[in-house]
C-alpha cells in the first residue's frame, strides 16, 4: 500500500471560486437558507472512491489501533455484501455513486492541535458565524460544545468542568485513543455494523463525531452539544456518536447541523448509538437544518441516518426530540429498544418539507421488558411540492407484559401540490399490552389566516403562528435555546410558500 | 370616519351586497339588522377584508381618509378596524396572550411605535381583563381552543379591548349567548364606547340593543339598506317582524 502522504491530495479553494459560490448563495436568496456560504479553508481530502484500502487509509490517518481498523474492515465487508441501498422508503432520488465521493476531508491546519486556541481562526470564525462560539471568552454558558468540521472534531469546550464530575465528552477519535475499553464495549452494541446499508457504510468510513460517557449516579452539569458542519465539496459526512449513561446518570444532548449551498447532492450518513443503564435518562435533541436544495430541487443533502437507543437497564429512559427542516432527502428513524423493565422511550418529532424536499422519517419502539412505555408524537408539515411521510413501528414482544404505547401523528398541509403520508406498523405479541394510535390530517384554514389578518398579523406570520401552535407539543420538549431556533427556522423554511 | 358608497360584492358570482351606502362618524354606534341571508355578515366581512368576496370596481369605502378596499385585511386592522367574529377561530398551541401581543405589536410597529415587551404587555392585558371582567386564565389558554360559545364571544371583546380600534364591527356577537352572557358581553362593549371610537353592531335580534343602545339602526334586506332610523326602528322591527319588511319591500320591486 502506498504511504498515506503520497495519496493525499490538497484541495485548496481558489479565491475566485469562493467568491463565486458565495455569490451563488446570495443569488439563491440568503433568506431561504442563511447557512449556505462556505469557508475558505485549506483541506486535505483523500481521493474519491471506496475500497478496503480507503478504509485502511482513513484508519491510518486517524492513527487508530488495530482493533478499530478490524472493526471498520468487518463493516466494509458487510456493506459490500449488502450491495444495494434500501428502496422501501417513500422517496425518489438519483442514487449516489459511492465511488465518486471522497470519504475523508480534514482542515489541513488541524493536525495535532492541543487546545482550542490553536485551531485555525477561519474555522473558529465559521462556527462563530453559525452562532457557535468556541473560544474561551465567548463560550455559550451552560452548554458544552463539540464542533465537527467536515470529517473532524475541531474542539470541545468546557472539558474541565465536565471532567470534575467524571463526564467524558470528547471527539470520537480521542475516545478511541483515550478510552478504548469503553469504545470497544459499546461501539456497535446498539447499531451493529451490518444493521443496514448506510449504517454499514458509516461503520466502515466514519471520520469523527462525539463520544459521551456519564458515570454512575452523575447528573451531567450542563447540556452537551455537537455542531456538525459540512464545508468541503464532493465529500460525504459520516459521523459517529456514542452516548453512554451509566446507572442513575442523566444527560441532555443537543445536535445541530448546516452545510453550504451546492448544486450537487452531498451525502450525510451518520450513526448515533445511545445506551442507558439502570435508572439512567438520556435526552437527545436535534435541529436538522442541512441545505435542502434550491426551489427547483437542485442540490441539497441526502440525510440517511441511523439513530437508535437501548434502554438496557430497568427504569431507564431515552427521549428523542427532532426538528427536521433541512436536507433534500431525509431517511431517519430514531428508535428505542426497551429492554429494561419499566423503561420508557419517547419520540417527539417535527418534520417540515417545502419545495421539492422529501422526508421519510419516524421511529421504532421495540418493547421487550415488562411495563415498558413508549410515546410517539409526530408532527409533519408539507408545503410546496414536497412529500412528507411518517413511518413508525411499535412492536410489543411476548415478555413485555403490561406495556403501553401511544402514537399521535398529525399532518398539516400547505397548498395543494404537497403530500403527507402515514405508515404505522403495529405488531403486538402479548394480550396485556395497550397500544393506541391517533392520526389527523389538516390544512391551514382560510379562516385561521383571515382571523390572524383581521388582528393585524400578515399572512406569512399567521402561517408561522399556526404552525408553531401545531408543533407546540414537540417544541415543549426542546431545550430553551433550541426551541427559539426551531421556531425561527420554521418561519424561514416556509417563507414564500403562501399565496 | 367610515364612508361606504355603493358597495357591491359577490361570492362565486352570486351578488350578495347590491349597493350599500353608510356613513359612520366618530363615537357613533350603528346597528345593522335584517333577516337571515340579507347580507349582514357579508357586509362585516367585506369591510374587514375577507378575500373570498369580489367587490365591484364602482364601490368605494374610505376609512379615516384611506381607501379601504385597496388594503389587505391586516392593513385594515393596523389602521384601526376591528371585526369581532360571529364564529371565532381556534388556533391550538398559541396562547391568547402570545396572539394578542403579536397583534398589538404589529399595530404599534405600523404606527412607528416601539414594540411592547412581555412585561409591559402583560400589565396591559391584565388591566383590560379586569376592565371587561374576564377570567385571568384566559391569557394562557390557547386562542379559542376548547372555549365554550360564550367564552369565545367574551374573548372577542377582550381582543377588542386590547387592540383599541377606532371602529369595531361586532358580527352577531349576541348569537348563541344566554341572557347572563349577553349582559356581560354588552357591559364590556359599553365600557369600551368612547368619543373617538365607533361601533357597527350586526345583529338579528333587537335584544342586544336593550343592552347596547345604538344611535342609528339600519335594516338590511337583500343586500341593500332599506330603512334607517333611530333606536325606535329596532323596536318597530321587533314588533312587526321581518315579514312586514318582505311584504313592503318585495312589493316595490
Amino acid at each position: 500500500m502506498a504511504s498515506s502522504s503520497e495519496r493525499l491530495e490538497t484541495a485548496k479553494y481558489a479565491g475566485s471560486r469562493v467568491e463565486r459560490s458565495n455569490q451563488q448563495a446570495k443569488d439563491a436568496s440568503e433568506r431561504e437558507y442563511k447557512y449556505g456560504w462556505s469557508s475558505a479553508i485549506d483541506a486535505e481530502t483523500i481521493p474519491i472512491g471506496l475500497n478496503e484500502d480507503t478504509v485502511r487509509l482513513i484508519s491510518a490517518k486517524k492513527e487508530e489501533p488495530e482493533w478499530m481498523l478490524e472493526w471498520r474492515l468487518k463493516a466494509y465487508r458487510s456493506w459490500a455484501k449488502l450491495g444495494d441501498e434500501p428502496s422501501w422508503a417513500k422517496v425518489r432520488y438519483t442514487k449516489p455513486d459511492f465511488q465518486s465521493i471522497s470519504y475523508y476531508s480534514a482542515p489541513k491546519s488541524q493536525a495535532k492541535k492541543t487546545s482550542l486556541d490553536e485551531v485555525d481562526p477561519e474555522i473558529l470564525k465559521t462556527f462563530e458565524k453559525l452562532g457557535i462560539p468556541l473560544q474561551e471568552q465567548k463560550r455559550l454558558t451552560g452548554v458544552a460544545v463539540d464542533a465537527v468540521f467536515d470529517s473532524v472534531s475541531v474542539g470541545t469546550t468546557h472539558k474541565g468542568i465536565l471532567a470534575k464530575k467524571g463526564v467524558i465528552f470528547c471527539s470520537f477519535s480521542e475516545a478511541v485513543k483515550e478510552h478504548p475499553e469503553l469504545v470497544q464495549k459499546y461501539l456497535g452494541s446498539v447499531v451493529p455494523q451490518n444493521d443496514n446499508f448506510y449504517a454499514a457504510l458509516n461503520s466502515a468510513v466514519f471520520s469523527d463525531g462525539s463520544f459521551v460517557y456519564v458515570p454512575k449516579g452523575v447528573k451531567c452539569p450542563m447540556d452537551l452539544s455537537t455542531y456538525f458542519r459540512i464545508n468541503q465539496e464532493n465529500t460525504g459526512q459520516f459521523e459517529r456518536t456514542l452516548i453512554i449513561a451509566d446507572e442513575g446518570a442523566e444527560v441532555s444532548y443537543l445536535e445541530g447541523c448546516t452545510a453550504p449551498m451546492r448544486d450537487e447532492n452531498q451525502l450525510h450518513a451518520a450513526v448515533v448509538e445511545i445506551v442507558a443503564h439502570k435508572n439512567a435518562t438520556v435526552r437527545y435533541s436535534t435541529v436538522q437544518n442541512w441545505y435542502a436544495g434550491d426551489a427547483e430541487g437542485k442540490g441539497g443533502i441526502y440525510n440517511f441516518v441511523t439513530k437508535r437507543g437501548k434502554c438496557l437497564g430497568d427504569n431507564s429512559r431515552i427521549s428523542w426530540t427532532q426538528v427536521e427542516t433541512g436536507s433534500a432527502i431525509t431517511w431517519k428513524y430514531p428508535s428505542c429498544i426497551l429492554m429494561g423493565d419499566n423503561s420508557v422511550g419517547e419520540f417527539y418529532s417535527v418534520a417540515l418539507t417545502n419545495n421539492h424536499q422529501q422526508a421519510d422519517t419516524g421511529t421504532k419502539m421495540i418493547h421487550l421488558g415488562k411495563n415498558t412505555r413508549s410515546t410517539i408524537i409526530s408532527k409533519t408539515i408539507s408545503a410546496g411540492k414536497s412529500d412528507n411521510s411518517y413511518r413508525g413501528l411499535v412492536r410489543v414482544m411476548p415478555k413485555a407484559v403490561n406495556s403501553r404505547s401511544y402514537t399521535q401523528c398529525d399532518s398539516l398541509l400547505i397548498g395543494s401540490l404537497c403530500g403527507a403520508h402515514t405508515f404505522p406498523y403495529i405488531d403486538v405479541r402479548n394480550h396485556s399490552a395497550s397500544v393506541e394510535h391517533e392520526a389527523s390530517t389538516s390544512k391551514i384554514s382560510e379562516d385561521q389566516l383571515f382571523y390572524c389578518q383581521s388582528r393585524g398579523i400578515g399572512p406569512e406570520d399567521a402561517i408561522s403562528m399556526v404552525i408553531n401552535g401545531f408543533c407546540k407539543e414537540v417544541f415543549d420538549h426542546l431545550p430553551m435555546e433550541f426551541a427559539v431556533e426551531a421556531t425561527n427556522l420554521l418561519g424561514l423554511s416556509l417563507e414564500g410558500s403562501v399565496g | 370616519m367610515l364612508e361606504v358608497r355603493n358597495l357591491k360584492a359577490s361570492v362565486d358570482g352570486n351578488p350578495i351586497l347590491r349597493g350599500i351606502d353608510l356613513t359612520v362618524k366618530e363615537g357613533e354606534v350603528h346597528a345593522i339588522m335584517g333577516p337571515n341571508g340579507s347580507g349582514k355578515s357579508t357586509f362585516a366581512q367585506v369591510l374587514a377584508g375577507h378575500a373570498a368576496y369580489e367587490v365591484e370596481e364602482s364601490s368605494s369605502v374610505t376609512f379615516l381618509g384611506e381607501d379601504l378596499l385597496d388594503m389587505p385585511a391586516e392593513e385594515r386592522a393596523r389602521l384601526g378596524l376591528f371585526l369581532a367574529f360571529q364564529y371565532p377561530v381556534e388556533i391550538p398551541g398559541i396562547t391568547n396572550s402570545y396572539f394578542l401581543k403579536a397583534a398589538v405589536n404589529e399595530i404599534r410597529v405600523s404606527r412607528g411605535l416601539e414594540e411592547l415587551d412581555a412585561m409591559d404587555f402583560a400589565d396591559q392585558l391584565k388591566e383590560k381583563m379586569e376592565l371587561i371582567n374576564v377570567d385571568p386564565r384566559f391569557a394562557e389558554r390557547f386562542v379559542n381552543h376548547g372555549f365554550s360559545g360564550g367564552e369565545k364571544k367574551r374573548n372577542e371583546i377582550l381582543q377588542l379591548a386590547v387592540m383599541e380600534p377606532r371602529l369595531a364591527i361586532l358580527d352577531e356577537t349576541d348569537s348563541g349567548l344566554d341572557i347572563d352572557a349577553l349582559r356581560v358581553v354588552s357591559e364590556g362593549v359599553n365600557k369600551l364606547r368612547s368619543e373617538n371610537r365607533a361601533f357597527i353592531l350586526v345583529t338579528h335580534y333587537q335584544r342586544l340593543l336593550d343592552y347596547i343602545v345604538p344611535d342609528f339602526v339600519h335594516v338590511l334586506y337583500k343586500g341593500r339598506i332599506v330603512r334607517s332610523g333611530g333606536k325606535e326602528l329596532a323596536l318597530e322591527l321587533e314588533e312587526k317582524g321581518y315579514d312586514w319588511l318582505r311584504e313592503t319591500e318585495d312589493a316595490l320591486v
